[in-house]
C-alpha cells in the first residue's frame, strides 16, 4: 500500500497510526485470550464436575462383603423338618451368620458382648441374603456353604477410607476390637471388595449398603415408554400440520408462539399441572409412573415439535413437487416422500427430547415420585421413584453411606444421557444430508 | 370391560375392517371390472376409520368423565350431615367410600353377608372394618353405615358406567362399520374421506400444545383463587415474612405467607448466575463463532453440548457435596464466612449450567451478521476485535438481549440447583455468603411429604406456580419477539 506523503500544515496520518497500533494489537491479543479463558473456564468447570462425581462416586460400584462358611443346620432352620416354605423363611438367619463370622474369627459364641460386635459387623439385611439362597435352593439345608453377604455401611466406609481409621473409636463408630477382627479377616481373604450387582437391583433401603437403583431403573423406563408412545406421533402429526398444511392465520399464529413458549416454561410449572390435572381431577394415583410419564410427554412435546420442523423444513421443494407432478394428493405426498426423508432428523430431535425427560427432577416431586417404594413396580400404575429422583433422595439422607451411592446413580445416570446425546450426535452426522 | 381393553378391541376391529374394506374394493374391481375413485388401501383405511373412529372418542371422553360424574352422583347421595362439612372432610370421606368400594368386589358372599348385616344395624362397624381390612382396604377407624351405603351406590354406578360405556361403544363400532359398508361403491371419494380424517388428526394434535397452556393456566388460577379465600392478595404479594407454619387437618388461616422474601432470593441468585453465564456464554461464543478454527470448533462444541446436557439434579448434586464445601473452605482461608449453602453457591453453579445455552443462541446470532458488515470493517482497516466490538456486537444486540433474557427466565424457573444449594429459611439478606431461598423451593417443600390439600399450606404452592408461569412467560414473549423481530431485520 503506497502511503503518500503527508501534505504540509497537516498532521501526519500515518505516525498518527502508527503509535496506536501497538495497543490495538494489545486489544486484539487480550480480546482473544478472554474468548480462550471463556471456553478453558467452562470446560474446567465440566471436568471439575466430572471429577467431583467420579471420585466420591465410583466407590459405590463395589461394596465390601464377607465370605461366610454358613453352617445351615436342620435344627436351626427347619427342626421340624416340615420343608415347608413358610417354615423355612422364618428361620433366624441373622444368628446363623453371626456365628459363622465369630467361627471364622475364631470368637467364642456364648460370649454376648463380643457376638452384639459381631452383629455390628454385617449388613442388617443379612438375614434376607441367606434366606434368599436357601429358599430358592432348600437343598442346602444340612451343609455348609460359602455365602457373600454385605459388611454394614459403617463397615463399608472404613475399608473404603472415607472414614480415616486413625480416628478415636466413637468418632468413627467402629471399636478397636471391631478393627482388629475387620484386619484379621481382610488378611485371612474373607473380607473383600467385590462388585456391587445390589446397586443395580435392589429398591429403597434405609440401610446405604443394601440400597440400590432398580425399581428407580425400572420407574424411568416406564416413564420413557409412555413419553415414546404419546410424544413422538403427537409431536410428529403436530409438526406436520403446522408445517405444511396450516395457513397463516391467528389460529396458527397462537399455537406457534404457544409451542415456543412452553418449550421454555419452567419444569416445575408441568409438575403442578400434572399435580392438578392427572392427580386431583382425573384421579390418577400418586407416584405412578404413569403420571409422570404424562407431565414428562407434556414436557418433551415442544422439543419434539420444534426439532421436527426445522427437519421438514430442511427436505427441499423439488421433492414436493416431483410427488405432485406424478400425481400424489397432499397427504401422499408427505407420507411418501417428505415424511421419510425427515426421519433422521426427527430421530435426533426425539431422542434429546428424552434425553432431557430422563434427567428431569422437578415436575416429578411435585407428583409424588419421592417414594420409598422397596418393591419392583409391574405396571405403569404401581408406585414407582425414577432415577434423577432418587438421586435427590440420597442427596437429602443424613447418612454418610448414602453419599457414594448418591454420586454413583448421578454417574449412571450421566453416562446414560452422554450416551443418548452421542447417539443423538452421530446420527445427525451419519445422515446429515445437504441438498 | 375395563378402557384399556375396549380401546384394544376397538384397535383390532379397525385392523380387521381395514383388511375387509380392501379386500371388498379389490373384489369390486375384478367382480364389476368398475374402475374405483381410490385405490383399494383407502377403501379400507374408509371403512376402519368409520368401524373405529367414532366409539374411541366416545370411550376415551367416558373415561375422562366417568371418575368426576360419579364422584358428584355419590356426594349428592351423602346424608344432610355430611353434606354440611368442610369440603376438606368431605374429600376425605369421599376418599374412605372410594377405598370401601374398590374393596367391594373383592369380597367372597360371606363377607359381602357381613357387610350387609353391618349397614342393616345386625352387627358391629367393627366387623364390617376386620372384613374389609382382609381384603386389602385399610382404615383407621371402622366405617360409618352411610359410608358402606355410598360404598355400594359407588360400585353400583361405575359396574353400570362400565357396560353402558362397552354397550354404546359396540353400537357405534357396528353402526359405523354398516354405514360405511353400504356406502361402498367405485363411486366413493374413499381417499378423500381418510385423508380429511388424517388432517383431523394433525389438527387436533396440534391443539395439545393450546390445550396445555390452558390446562396450566386454568389449574393453577382455580387453586389460587382458592388460596385467596383464606389469604388475602395483598398479604401474600407484598407481605415481607414467609413463615407458613405446618399443615394439619382441620387446622386453616394460620401462617404468613409472603411472596417478597421468596422473589428476593429468587432474584439475588439468578442475577449472579446472569454475572456468571453471560459474559462467559458470550465470549466464548465470540471466539467460537469468529476465531476458533475448524479443530477448536469440533473439539469444544460438542463439549458444551454435554455440559448442557447434563441434569440439573446432577449440578445441584455437585453444589451441595463439592462445590458448597469448597467455597466455604476457600471463603475460610481469605477470612469470610460463607455457608455451605448460600446465594454465591447456587448462583455460580446455575450461571456455569446456563453457560452453553447463552453461548448457543449467542453463537447463532453473532453467524446471522452478515459478513458484509464484517468485510466493510475490515476495509477500514478496523481489527478483528474492533470489527466484533463495535460492528458485530451492536449489530446483534437485540437478538443477543433477547438470548439473555430467555437466560434469565431459566434462572428463574431452575429448581433443582436451588432446592439442593440454596437453603430453605425465607431471610431477606443482600450477604451473598449466608443462604436464601427461592420460589421453586418453596413450591417443592410445600408440596412434598404428605399433606391436607385443601389448606393455605399447599395451595400457597400454586400461587407461587402462577406467578413464576406469569414472570416467566412474560420474559419468554418479549424475548421470543425481540429474537424474532432480529432475525427478520437481516433475512
Amino acid at each position: 500500500m503506497a502511503i503518500t506523503a503527508p501534505l504540509p500544515g497537516k498532521p501526519d496520518r500515518t505516525s498518527i497510526i502508527r503509535k496506536g497500533i501497538g495497543r490495538r494489537y494489545a486489544a486484539e491479543r487480550r480480546f482473544r485470550f478472554f474468548g480462550i479463558a471463556a471456553i478453558v473456564f467452562a470446560l474446567a468447570f465440566l471436568l471439575f464436575l466430572f471429577g467431583s462425581i467420579l471420585s466420591n462416586g465410583y466407590t459405590a460400584f463395589v461394596q465390601t462383603s464377607f465370605n461366610l462358611n454358613v453352617n445351615l443346620a436342620q435344627d436351626a432352620i427347619d427342626p421340624t423338618g416340615t420343608q415347608r416354605a413358610e417354615d423355612i423363611r422364618k428361620a433366624d438367619y441373622g444368628l446363623l451368620a453371626r456365628r459363622a463370622l465369630a467361627a471364622q474369627l475364631g470368637v467364642n459364641t456364648s460370649d454376648r458382648a463380643a457376638m452384639r460386635e459381631i452383629g455390628a459387623l454385617l449388613s442388617r439385611d443379612v438375614d434376607l441374603e441367606i434366606r434368599r439362597r436357601v429358599t430358592s435352593d432348600p437343598s442346602l439345608i444340612g451343609q455348609t456353604v460359602p455365602i457373600w453377604v454385605l459388611a454394614h455401611g459403617r463397615i463399608d466406609s472404613l475399608m473404603k477410607g472415607q472414614v480415616d481409621r486413625n480416628l478415636t473409636a466413637s468418632q468413627r463408630r467402629v471399636s478397636d476390637q471391631q478393627l482388629a477382627w475387620l484386619d484379621k479377616a481382610e488378611a485371612e481373604g474373607f473380607l473383600a471388595k467385590r462388585f456391587n450387582t445390589q446397586l443395580f437391583t435392589n429398591g429403597a433401603s434405609s440401610s446405604p449398603e443394601t440400597a440400590g437403583i432398580g425399581v428407580a431403573i425400572i420407574g424411568s423406563l416406564f416413564m420413557m415408554m409412555t413419553v415414546v408412545v404419546l410424544s413422538v406421533p403427537l409431536g410428529v402429526a403436530a409438526a406436520i400440520y403446522l408445517e405444511e398444511f396450516a395457513p397463516k392465520n391467528i389460529y396458527t399464529d397462537i399455537i406457534e408462539v404457544n409451542i415456543n413458549n412452553l418449550a421454555a416454561v419452567p419444569s416445575i410449572v408441568f409438575g403442578l399441572l400434572g399435580l392438578a390435572i392427572f392427580i386431583n381431577m382425573a384421579g390418577l394415583p400418586r407416584s405412578a409412573s404413569l403420571v409422570g410419564g404424562l407431565v414428562l410427554t407434556l414436557m418433551t412435546l415442544p422439543t419434539i415439535i420444534i426439532a421436527t420442523r426445522a427437519a421438514l423444513k430442511a427436505v427441499p421443494p423439488s421433492i414436493r413437487e416431483g410427488a405432485y407432478g406424478v400425481g400424489a394428493s397432499k397427504v401422499q405426498t408427505i407420507t411418501h416422500h417428505v415424511l421419510p426423508l425427515a426421519v433422521p432428523g426427527i430421530l435426533t430431535g426425539t431422542i434429546v427430547g428424552l434425553a432431557q425427560a430422563l434427567g428431569e427432577t422437578a415436575p416429578l416431586l411435585m407428583i409424588g415420585m419421592v417414594a420409598f417404594v422397596v418393591e419392583y413396580p409391574t405396571t405403569p400404575l404401581d408406585p414407582s421413584t425414577a432415577l434423577p429422583v432418587q438421586i435427590y433422595m440420597w442427596a437429602t439422607s443424613a447418612e454418610r453411606g448414602f453419599v457414594e451411592r448418591t454420586s454413583g446413580a448421578a454417574l449412571i445416570l450421566v453416562f446414560v444421557l452422554i450416551c443418548m446425546n452421542l447417539l443423538a450426535v452421530i446420527l445427525r452426522r451419519r445422515f446429515e444430508r445437504r441438498w | 370391560m375395563s378402557t384399556s381393553a375396549i380401546v384394544l378391541g376397538l384397535l383390532i376391529a379397525g385392523l380387521v375392517a381395514y383388511a375387509l374394506g380392501a379386500w371388498r374394493a379389490r373384489n369390486l374391481i375384478k367382480s364389476t371390472g368398475a374402475k374405483l375413485h381410490s385405490r383399494p388401501g383407502y377403501y379400507g383405511g374408509y371403512l376402519a376409520v368409520w368401524t373405529a373412529l367414532p366409539a374411541l372418542i366416545l370411550t376415551l371422553i367416558w373415561a375422562g368423565a366417568e371418575h368426576t360424574a360419579i364422584r358428584a352422583l355419590v356426594k349428592d347421595k351423602l346424608p344432610e350431615n355430611v353434606q354440611a362439612l368442610s369440603a376438606a372432610e368431605q374429600t376425605l370421606v369421599l376418599g374412605r367410600v372410594n377405598a370401601i368400594a374398590r374393596g367391594i368386589p373383592r369380597l367372597s358372599e360371606q363377607d359381602m353377608e357381613v357387610i350387609k348385616r353391618a349397614r342393616l344395624g345386625f352387627t358391629t362397624m367393627d366387623e364390617a372394618q376386620r372384613v374389609l381390612q382382609t381384603r386389602g382396604v385399610v382404615m383407621g377407624s371402622a366405617p360409618a353405615p352411610y359410608m358402606i351405603t355410598a360404598a355400594y351406590d359407588q360400585a353400583t354406578y361405575q359396574t353400570s358406567s362400565r357396560w353402558l360405556s362397552t354397550g354404546l361403544a359396540l353400537a357405534l363400532a357396528i353402526g359405523g362399520f354398516a354405514y360405511a359398508f353400504s356406502r361402498m361403491g367405485p363411486k366413493l371419494r374413499a381417499r378423500n374421506a381418510v385423508e380429511s380424517v388424517v388432517v383431523g388428526g394433525l389438527i387436533s394434535a396440534s391443539t395439545i400444545a393450546v390445550l396445555t397452556t390452558v390446562g396450566i393456566v386454568f389449574s393453577m388460577l382455580f387453586e389460587t383463587i382458592h388460596f385467596f379465600q383464606y389469604v388475602s392478595p395483598a398479604d401474600f404479594f407484598f407481605g415481607t415474612v414467609w413463615d407458613p407454619r405446618f399443615s394439619a387437618p382441620g387446622r386453616t388461616g394460620e401462617g404468613q405467607f409472603g411472596l417478597i422474601p421468596l422473589f428476593w432470593g429468587t432474584l439475588y441468585i439468578s442475577t449472579v448466575a446472569m454475572f456468571v453465564a453471560v459474559p462467559v456464554g458470550l465470549l466464548a461464543a465470540i471466539y467460537m463463532s469468529e476465531y476458533a478454527g475448524p479443530r477448536v470448533r469440533t473439539l469444544a462444541k460438542p463439549m458444551l453440548e454435554i455440559l448442557a446436557g447434563i441434569p440439573t439434579i446432577v449440578y445441584g448434586l455437585f453444589a451441595l457435596i463439592t462445590f458448597g464445601p469448597f467455597l466455604r473452605d476457600a471463603g475460610a482461608g481469605l477470612g469470610l464466612n460463607i455457608s455451605a449453602s448460600s446465594v454465591l453457591t447456587a448462583g455460580i453453579v446455575m450461571g456455569v449450567m446456563i453457560i452453553p445455552f447463552v453461548s448457543s443462541l449467542s453463537d447463532d446470532i453473532i453467524n446471522a451478521v452478515p459478513q458484509s458488515l464484517r468485510d466493510g470493517s475490515f476495509g477500514l482497516g478496523a481489527t478483528h476485535s474492533e470489527t466484533i466490538k463495535r460492528v458485530v456486537l451492536p449489530a446483534a444486540l437485540p437478538g443477543i438481549v433477547g438470548a439473555v433474557l430467555l437466560a434469565v427466565s431459566r434462572a428463574i424457573g431452575e429448581t433443582m440447583i436451588v432446592v439442593l444449594a440454596a437453603g430453605i429459611a425465607a431471610t431477606l439478606t443482600i450477604n451473598p455468603f449466608e443462604p436464601v431461598t427461592t420460589i421453586t423451593v418453596k413450591i417443592v417443600s410445600q408440596l412434598t411429604g404428605d399433606l391436607e390439600f385443601n389448606s393455605p399450606q399447599t395451595l400457597v404452592a400454586f400461587a407461587l406456580g402462577l406467578t413464576l408461569f406469569t414472570i416467566t412467560l412474560g420474559l419468554n414473549i418479549y424475548a421470543l419477539y425481540v429474537v424474532r423481530k432480529y432475525r427478520e431485520q437481516y433475512e
